[in-house]
């Protein structure tokens, strides 16, 4: 009876232990979205309080027009899904040649690849800001785009899942006179679908929340910004105006949060993928 | 060997676009880097000059990049101890099986889904002195928070990004560790328990070795981060409060629309190949820690 007691107590102080930190890590996202749905564009008005009465969609609709934020999403998802597209592919072909294709010094080959993994996108962007300029690239969809159409990762990855195809199914597929690209296309990515899935997920939303890229390749040139970098502009001196960026928030973060729900099982399989054993 | 060399020319098509577009985006840009650190540039950016490889302890013993490097070790000791440590109690915490738990384990992952630039911008406006929903609750304990703005004093901007940071990268660390604890074998726990330890001896004694070499992954992925902030301060704080600029780290001083050195490229070029030394190090460090891995798993 004690133990039972003592049981239930515990278990309450873990459930309101569980609750206050909740609070605490959602509060952000919950204020800004009161914030944003209850107070006026150009109001100084806080909410008096947070609860999610009176609310209004003047906000949001001001920070749509006002922040071009339509064209922000377009120009953010043609760019996502073009590098996503590219990284798949040129995964699917390095990964390839380096599982099942014989050529002289692969393995060194593979080793430098995976080096080149360790160089940091803040040390090349110095120099990449040049060759973009002297390709004349800056401001323009193939200066966000190619700079990122290989994944050293991304043939990592997919070469993991290629040596644990049986190799009989290669060899099959040759005696049946199956070439390389149909035996790639037809039999190889098709049976390493869960991974490419999980490179893709990753690929999108690594593209997607990009910054310092192109915070640096697009330079004011409003028709091909992110929406990543193209918020900024909702940053106002008006301190009057500051609910705008509220606003902007919430139709910025909302895809990605409909995505996450949606793909969570490889969201969460791709992070500890790398990270745990087992 | 006929058979070998059969497959070449496949090779080289399929190898061709990953090796080309890594060879003009990340080996080109390096080397290239290295090359421009040695150069010293007047004012303009236009006229340089090849000093050499002293030019690197030059621009390392700088006042600027001593300072930059100050501000990013700092922001490192900020955010990856906390960050840790809060990481480990939410999982913990969430790691029983309680009616409701997806609920607290959906929210706190939640900040999983927030980019660089809308994180900070939450915080941006949270942290608003004039009508931020924290100096209007909090501003009573913390007068600073008001007047001047946790961002526009220099004693506070760095802990502000540092909130900042560590609050978005929880949802990130909350999942890595919450699917290391779910990969303790139970029976370990078991035959602790048989043997009379308790939940603290049990915690320290077999859950924090087992999931040690996680917490490493995790501690290093943070400290790079860490080390490679820019967007948050390009947007919280430009570099600033100004003059102090405490808040510059060593990306916002290469890359910062306002930094001194941004139409320096000789500087830049050194700058980043020492951010690249430092990665390399943490690198290192990583690597040690797979091989600890090993030792755990025989």
């Amino acid at each position: 009876m004690a133990a039972d007691t003592v049981r239930g107590a515990r278990k309450a102080g873990r459930y309101t232990l569980l609750v206050v930190l909740a609070f605490i890590v959602v509060f952000p996202i919950y204020a800004v979205v009161m914030q944003a749905f209850k107070t006026g564009p150009g109001s100084l008005d806080h909410p008096r309080s947070l609860l999610p009465v009176d609310l209004t969609l003047s906000t949001v609709k001001a920070a749509w027009t006002q922040g071009n934020l339509g064209r922000l999403l377009l120009n953010s998802m043609f760019v996502s899904l073009m590098v996503t597209v590219g990284v798949v592919i040129t995964s699917l072909l390095a990964a390839y040649a380096f599982a099942f294709l014989q050529f002289p010094f692969k393995g060194p080959m593979f080793i430098a690849f995976l080096a080149t993994m360790l160089v940091p996108a803040e040390v090349t962007v110095v120099i990449n800001e040049r060759t973009a300029d002297s390709l004349g690239w800056i401001n323009s969809f193939q200066g966000l785009i190619v700079p990122s159409l290989a994944s050293t990762f991304g043939v990592f990855l997919v070469r993991q899942v290629f040596l644990q195809l049986p190799g009989e199914l290669r060899e099959a597929a040759a005696l049946d006179g199956v070439g390389h690209l149909r035996f790639l296309w037809e039999v190889a990515a098709p049976l390493s679908r869960p991974t490419l899935g999980a490179l893709g997920l990753f690929t999108f939303l690594g593209t997607w929340n990009a910054y310092l890229w192109p915070s640096q390749v697009i330079r004011g040139d409003r028709a091909h910004e992110t929406i990543q970098i193209g918020l900024e502009h909702l940053k106002n001196n008006d301190i009057s105006k500051i609910n705008l960026v509220t606003g902007g928030l919430v139709v910025a973060a909302l895809p990605i949060f409909i995505m996450l729900v949606l793909f969570q099982r490889q969201l969460v399989r791709g992070l500890t993928a790398g990270a745990v054993k087992g | 060997m006929k058979r070998r060399l059969r497959d070449v020319p496949w090779a080289i098509a399929m190898l061709l676009p990953s090796i080309a577009l890594v060879a003009v985006w990340t080996i080109y840009p390096l080397v290239k880097a290295i090359q421009f650190g040695h150069l010293t540039c007047d004012v303009t950016g236009k006229k340089c000059r090849d000093v050499g490889w002293g030019r690197y302890w030059d621009v390392f013993t700088s006042t600027q990049f001593q300072h930059s490097l100050g501000v990013s070790l700092k922001l490192m000791l900020l955010t990856v101890p906390t960050g840790l440590v809060l990481g480990i109690g939410l999982a913990v915490l969430a790691d029983k099986h309680l009616r409701g738990i997806g609920i607290f384990r959906t929210i706190f992952s939640s900040t999983v889904a927030t980019s660089v630039a809308v994180a900070s911008l939450v915080w941006f406006v949270l942290l608003q002195p004039q009508i931020g929903v924290l100096a209007d609750v909090f501003s009573g304990w913390f007068p600073v928070l008001k007047n001047p703005g946790l961002l526009n004093d220099p004693g506070t901007a760095l802990l502000a990004v540092a909130f900042s940071s560590i609050w978005a990268n929880l949802g990130f660390t909350f999942i890595i560790i919450t699917a290391a604890l779910q990969s303790v074998p139970r029976d370990l726990y078991e035959s602790a328990y048989v043997d009379g330890a308790g939940s603290t001896r049990r915690f320290t004694n077999v859950t924090l070795p087992m999931i040690a070499p996680t917490l490493l992954f995790v501690g290093v992925v943070l400290t790079t981060r860490a080390l490679q902030t820019y967007g948050e301060i390009a947007l919280l704080t430009s570099g600033g409060p100004n003059p102090e600029k405490p808040t510059t780290t060593i990306p916002y001083l290469i890359y910062g629309r306002t930094s001194l050195i941004h139409t320096d490229l000789g500087t830049k070029s050194a700058a980043a190949v020492l951010l690249f030394l430092l990665s390399l190090v943490l690198a290192l460090v990583q690597f040690r820690g797979l091989e600890k891995r090993v030792h755990y798993g025989s």
